[in-house]
């Protein structure tokens, strides 16, 4: 269990017009036992159209890896600004993330997008292993991923 | 220097790249195995027609992906199910499992990072620093002892754990450089301190927006054969924005999935080739056979482990520890030691002292470590030098005078020479006089003249001692007491008289072998490992000088045997000759690695007369892998001296000895070895011709006799004895 605050992470990253507003979420995320080394985990935000807006957390420090987290990757060019100062140990197989970060109100139900991107040495990369709309409904709602993430949700 | 740069790294890391080499050497097999098991891609298919295959069998398919070793796997999503699989490009049918070898995945593991993250990346980087130290240094080392780079293959002589390290070393030092300096690159990328010098991926902005072109109707796959192919990427089902993204050896794509056109290209840069001809050094990915050929590199190194400990302990057994050593560019006075079995480093070690004693600056160091550069404060440089064999440099000396003769111009710190030797030998002291002479060419002034000390007296070095201390000014008292080797007691088992009837009265001498410990088994210490040919050092009651004597008997023969004559008036050949079983003498054993008779097949030729049949018969005895040994023994009398003469017939029934040749000097006609050999003459050309090495044993005059016998019948072919003895197949053990 890993618990990790990241309070200020997404003050440039994500700083909207006419925002103050923000309240602390913990984003959850569990993996399941894939039979691999530690996961290597971008999560990050995009908007309505499907355009970058900001990176929320990376668990995973080498950035010769960051390629495999294919559309993070491509939507960031693999700048590692993205993720400066939010960027933690990769997770085991089986093990579960769980970070606390400040998150805008405005970001909520307004059709905003949380993607977690996926990839494991010597395995198969898996971007886009969850896409969560960020809704005040959906809080508390566990989804599956694609391969790796056996459940991931945020709470308030 | 380069010797503690060599044994340090080597000490400290011998764990860890002991867990390095031998993981690195299993690893090494998996590229190949992989490259073997793999289904192979036909040559001239593409990827359009290999996509469209796996396509047809994994509809959901999203990435194909291709290894090094031409294995292709392909992942899929089916009914939101994940799925992967090995394919046959031939089918594009699955045909074994996608995940990754669990073995394989552990080994990387502890070959990397010991399980300890980037903590034990960092650890394993330090082992390979350490590798490489050891390499380099390792390199230099062989470089000096085979007397140059010229000379890196040259045979090897001296004990069996120094000479397979150098075995195993030169060999495998190739790859370790390869290996380590690779590993330090890809620890060094691992970290970030090397630039990714991956291009930023294009950005696919403009797409069609249609979706659905036919894979084999996109001409970039079509022009893209398999063996190019890392890696197809499919767009997402219902995602028109999205594109197929292609990597080959050349670079990266983008393309559209409903044109097929080629969006964006961007070549791999010169530095990602780098990197990844770096890691399929490393890894053998890619290059399975020089994977094997490095693993098997990898694991020469336990083994060079092992033996360099031995190398190190037994450097350490034969060394006194000089305690306050100042650093060489510190002292006043340097002290070069060349030493063989270690003797002479004890009278350094005394000397040392004393100087250190009287307020001296002083710094010991081999003769081998001598530099022309390194002694800034040096006034004095004092070469104690004991002599190898017929006047070679003893171990501890290697290089000296070729350093000393190539040198510019002499030091300018004043030299002395003390010689140490046996006054019994021909070449009493004659590489010390060899130093001297050298020094007096090169214009070196000598502030005290050449003195010898003859068998290791202390008598004779304390004498010197005080001439030292009257031309330094100070009052030096060198008290040496010779530290002789641990002794065992032997007890007398049984005893075979020859000789009493023609005034050579000889005995052959067996005794048990003395009960070893664990520890002096484990590290073959004393008498728990020695071979025929060795050397018994007797120290007889009433004097504290031992007494050498060869062995015949090997440590598996399970007895301890000699073979001595009685001198008229000799103290120790007196009171080993007078034994009687159960009596016991004080012994120590000291190794003779010089007269082996080594490995191989070539054949033997053995000459001797008299005691000096001893360690000559101990090869007899001990040759079950039959290989030719032609002996010649030279005897007063066959029904007198004749030593082992009862042993020769079973020995020649069972293979061990291939012919005999005697020699009687008493009787009609006066017969010596020498003329034996004459007789010989043709068979012994013939043999030599074939490789055969030449083993002398016995008194001076015969070894002399012998040697020039053998010029004689070697003439007429341009061989000499003193050609045989530089390559090592002609040696003497005389006395």
């Amino acid at each position: 269990m890993k618990s990790l605050l990241a309070a200020l992470a997404l003050t440039t990253a994500l700083t909207l017009p006419g925002i103050a507003m923000a309240r602390p979420v913990t984003l959850t995320t569990t993996l399941n036992n894939y039979g691999g080394d530690g996961a290597y985990l971008a999560l990050y935000v995009t908007d309505a159209s499907g355009a970058y807006m900001g990176s929320l957390w990376m668990a995973g420090t080498k950035s010769k890896y960051y390629e495999h987290l294919t559309d993070w990757y491509r939507a960031t060019g693999g700048d590692t600004a993205q993720v400066n100062g939010i960027t933690g140990a990769s997770v085991g197989a089986g093990r579960t993330l769980e970070i606390t970060l400040d998150l805008a109100d405005a970001l909520f139900d307004a059709g905003y997008t949380l993607h977690v991107d996926a990839a494991v040495e010597d395995m198969r990369d898996s971007p886009n292993e969850v896409a969560v709309p960020l809704t005040t409904a959906g809080v508390g709602t566990a989804v599956a991923g694609r391969r790796y993430v056996a459940s991931f949700a945020y709470d308030m | 220097m380069i010797r503690a740069l060599h044994r340090w790294p080597g000490l400290l890391a011998l764990a860890l790249i002991t867990v390095l080499t031998l993981s690195g050497a299993a690893l090494s097999v998996f590229p190949a195995a992989e490259r073997l098991a793999a289904p192979q891609a036909v040559t001239g298919l593409t990827v359009a027609v290999l996509a469209e295959r796996i396509q047809a069998a994994y509809p959901g398919v999203e990435q194909i992906r291709r290894a090094p070793s031409g294995r292709i796997t392909a992942y899929w999503f089916d009914q939101d199910a994940p799925g992967g699989a090995v394919v046959d490009p031939a089918t594009g049918q699955g045909v074994a499992s996608a995940d990754p070898n669990q073995t394989q995945r552990w080994l990387t593991n502890l070959h990397r990072s010991l399980f300890l993250g980037d903590g034990g990346r960092i650890a394993m980087a330090v082992g390979a620093t350490a590798m490489l130290i050891l390499s380099l240094s390792g390199t230099m080392l062989v470089a000096r002892r085979a007397g140059g780079w010229r000379h890196w293959f040259a045979p090897l002589r001296g004990p069996l754990a120094g000479r397979l390290h150098v075995e195993i070393a030169r060999i495998a030092v190739f790859g370790l450089v390869l290996s380590s300096a690779t590993a330090l690159w890809m620890t060094a990328s691992t970290f970030d301190f090397l630039p990714s010098g991956g291009a930023a991926p294009a950005s696919a902005a403009e797409v069609s927006g249609e979706t659905g072109v036919a894979l084999v109707m996109m001409p970039t796959l079509g022009d893209t054969l398999v063996a190019d192919l890392r890696e197809l990427s499919f767009p997402y089902p219902g995602d028109a924005t999205d594109v197929f993204t292609l990597k080959t050896d050349r670079g990266t794509g983008h393309l559209d999935q409903g044109t097929g056109a080629l969006l964006s290209w961007s070549d791999l840069t010169g530095w990602e080739h780098v990197s990844e001809t770096i890691y399929m050094l490393h890894t053998g990915q890619g290059a399975a056979t020089l994977g094997l050929v490095l693993g098997l590199m990898a694991l020469g190194v336990p083994m060079m482990g092992g033996t360099g400990v031995l190398i190190w302990l037994a450097g350490r057994r034969g060394r006194p520890r000089i305690r306050g050593n100042e650093a060489a560019g510190r002292a006043e006075t340097i002290l070069l030691v060349g030493s063989e079995g270690g003797s002479t480093w004890g009278f350094a070690a005394t000397l040392h002292a004393a100087l250190t004693e009287a307020g001296q600056m002083v710094h010991a160091a081999p003769m081998s470590a001598f530099t022309s550069d390194g002694y800034a404060r040096a006034r004095r440089i004092i070469v104690l030098a004991a002599t190898y064999g017929d006047g070679d440099a003893p171990a501890s000396a290697n290089g000296f005078l070729d350093r000393l003769t190539n040198l510019g111009r002499a030091p300018v710190a004043a030299l002395a020479v003390l010689g140490f030797g046996d006054r019994s030998f021909p070449a009493y002291c004659a590489f010390a006089k060899a130093v001297s002479e050298a020094a007096r060419a090169k214009g070196w002034p000598e502030f005290m003249p050449l003195y010898t000390i003859d068998r290791q007296s202390p008598q004779d070095f304390a004498r010197w001692g005080r001439a030292l201390g009257d031309v330094l000014g100070i009052d030096l008292d060198l008290a040496h007491q010779p530290v002789l080797p641990k002794t065992e007691t032997l007890a007398l088992i049984s005893r075979r008289d020859y000789g009493a009837e023609v005034q050579a009265p000889t005995a052959i001498l067996r005794f048990a072998l003395p009960k070893a410990t664990l520890w002096q088994r484990l590290r073959g210490a004393g008498f728990a490992r020695f071979t025929a040919g060795d050397l018994i050092g007797i120290l007889p009651e009433g004097s504290p000088v031992p007494r050498l004597y060869s062995l015949a008997s090997a440590h598996r023969d399970g007895f301890v045997e000699i073979v001595v004559k009685r001198h008229p008036g000799g103290l120790a050949s007196g009171q080993l000759t007078a034994l009687e079983p159960g009596d016991t003498v004080t012994a120590f054993l000291r190794r003779n690695p010089g007269f082996q008779p080594g490995q191989g097949r070539a054949p033997l030729i053995l000459i001797g007369a008299g005691t000096g049949i001893g360690p000559l018969a101990g090869f007899v005895r001990g040759n079950t892998r039959h290989r030719p040994i032609h002996l010649f023994f030279g005897m007063r009398h066959p029904h007198s001296d004749f030593l082992y003469g009862e042993k020769m017939p079973a020995w020649q029934d069972e293979g061990h000895l291939a012919r005999l040749v005697t020699a009687v000097s008493r009787g009609e006609r006066q017969h010596y070895v020498q003329d034996a050999l004459r007789g010989e003459a043709a068979e012994v050309v013939r043999l030599i011709r074939d490789g055969a090495r030449v083993m002398v044993c016995g008194g001076r005059d015969m070894a002399a006799g012998v040697a020039d016998a053998l010029a004689e019948i070697l003439a007429p072919t341009g061989l000499t004895p003193a050609a045989l003895k530089a390559e090592g197949r002609y040696v003497e053990d005389v006395y």
